[in-house]
């Protein structure tokens, strides 16, 4: 496994670890926002945390497609299984979210056809096999995903699959991160930019955030060298007065991106006027929908849809957890009400959510760390 | 979902330009290469798969690497391929 030694090696873990220490100014802190639940989950799983000095933290992000999917979204896509000759097909990982009236394994269970698929593809070669039924394919993701929707959209049109469509559900980062800039819950001194979704936009569609608002952003790999690498790229940057975005995972990520994603997105779908992401809020061209062009294929246009708001249950601090004011830990129902066996909140639901990483890894002891130094 | 899956190519589908066979963690399966440009990849070259599609071309050292992780991840990778095993775009 040499290939693998050069992105796990203790002794340059350590080696990184010292540098990060030398870049820290005395007496001052640094709080850096990881996008992307992948990263999340890398730092829990290898107690990255650990290898940082006291004055460095990450703070979480909303990089998680189903941590962000509101439930009013989720309660119409139960909804739609429920309407004559449908078949709902999702990947495994929406499953369990939790709507207001139950998630789609209740909605099974209750009687809707309702069945996992590996990929948008699949669920169309469905729709081929049963042209007597309604195939719905619930898209969700970032632009990690949307380019594959697209594609199978196009083929769907191409091929004249009349009995398919998509809900669709797709999220762009940019607005994101430009929401959580725009908050003033949370100071942030600098983002480790996410791998996947970067593998499509590219790194230009980030300059924003160091030309406008004077913060560095590192493009990142998922191994933990990686993600130590990018924290010390961040603090170089801001020891010599730079905000720039670079390109820590330059071998996967290209400068660019890839184009022919894009122009599979564009072709198929439009930025909506505004899209509800759970914990925070309406956020303006923040999703995509499906372009007129493919209204045959859009569910949305299809069925009866009852885009109901469903506010988020009291006790669930979902929200606080994905703008990365609250740890997982700090929520009032972390570990007691909420697991990830009966989950109140998408972050414990998803694998690549803040609250079921933190909660796999069983780090318990940080509470009482952080009691008494407190941030 | 959000996992990135390394596969080798095994072999473009005749007929299929958009096609490939590829090997994922001991099982193969088609996937599209449609977002990668023709002729893009050949067989033996490495990419990440997600949900189906062929997403980027990577380097045997980085495929070994993004393995062990996904390794790690337990039941996570261990749902990934399952779903993927039953996965059938041709």
């Amino acid at each position: 496994m040499r290939f693998v030694d050069e992105y796990r090696d203790a002794d340059k873990a350590r080696a990184l670890a010292a540098r990060i220490a030398s870049l820290c100014e005395p007496g001052r802190r640094y709080k850096f926002m990881e996008v992307c639940g992948g990263h999340t989950h890398t730092i829990y799983r290898h107690g990255l945390e650990d290898y940082l000095p006291e004055s460095v933290t990450l703070v979480h992000g909303p990089g998680c497609p189903v941590c962000v999917i509101p439930m009013g979204r989720v309660d119409d896509a139960i909804a739609i299984a429920r309407q004559p000759d449908v078949i709902m097909t999702s990947f495994g990982d929406m499953m369990r979210v939790p709507g207001g009236r139950g998630s789609f394994l209740d909605a099974k269970a209750a009687g809707a056809d309702i069945r996992m698929v590996y990929s948008p593809l699949d669920a169309l070669a469905l729709a081929r096999r049963n042209p007597d039924r309604r195939v719905v394919f619930l898209a969700v993701g970032f632009e990690t995903t949307a380019p594959s929707t697209a594609m199978t959209v196009l083929r769907a049109a191409r091929e004249g699959v009349a009995n398919f469509s998509v809900f669709c559900n797709h999220v762009t980062i940019i607005p994101a991160i430009k929401a959580i800039l725009d908050s003033p819950d949370l100071r942030l001194d600098g983002f480790i930019g996410p791998g996947h979704v970067s593998t499509v936009i590219g790194c230009r569609p980030y300059e924003f955030i160091a030309r406008d608002h004077g913060k560095p952003l590192v493009c990142a790999g998922f191994e933990p060298l990686d993600v130590l690498q990018a924290v010390a790229m961040l603090l170089r940057q801001l020891a010599e007065g730079r905000a720039e975005v670079e390109n820590q995972y330059a071998r996967v990520v290209p400068w660019e991106g890839n184009p022919r994603a894009l122009r599979a997105i564009g072709e198929v779908m439009e930025l909506r006027p505004h899209f509800e992401w759970r914990g925070l809020g309406f956020i303006s061209q923040s999703a995509l929908r499906i372009r007129d062009a493919y209204a045959a294929h859009d569910a949305e246009r299809i069925f009866e849809v009852p885009g109901v708001r469903v506010a988020d249950p009291k006790a669930c601090q979902c929200g606080e957890v994905l703008k990365g004011v609250l740890k997982p830990w700090e929520c009032k129902v972390f570990g007691t009400a909420c697991t990830p066996e009966t989950p109140i909140g998408t972050c414990m639901v998803s694998s690549e959510g803040a609250c079921a990483a933190y909660y796999n890894f069983g780090r318990f002891t940080r509470r009482r760390v952080e009691e008494v130094t407190p941030a | 979902m959000c996992l990135g899956i390394p596969g080798e190519i095994v072999e473009i589908l005749p007929g299929r330009t958009d096609l490939a066979r590829v090997e994922v963690a001991g099982v193969r399966r088609a996937i599209n290469i449609g977002l990668l440009g023709e002729g893009a990849v050949r067989p033996g070259d490495w990419v990440l798969v997600h949900v189906g599609f062929a997403m980027s071309k990577i380097d045997e050292a980085e495929a070994a690497a993004t393995l062990a992780l996904l390794d790690g991840l337990g039941q996570a990778y261990a749902d990934e391929l399952e779903a993927l095993s039953g996965s059938d775009i041709t």
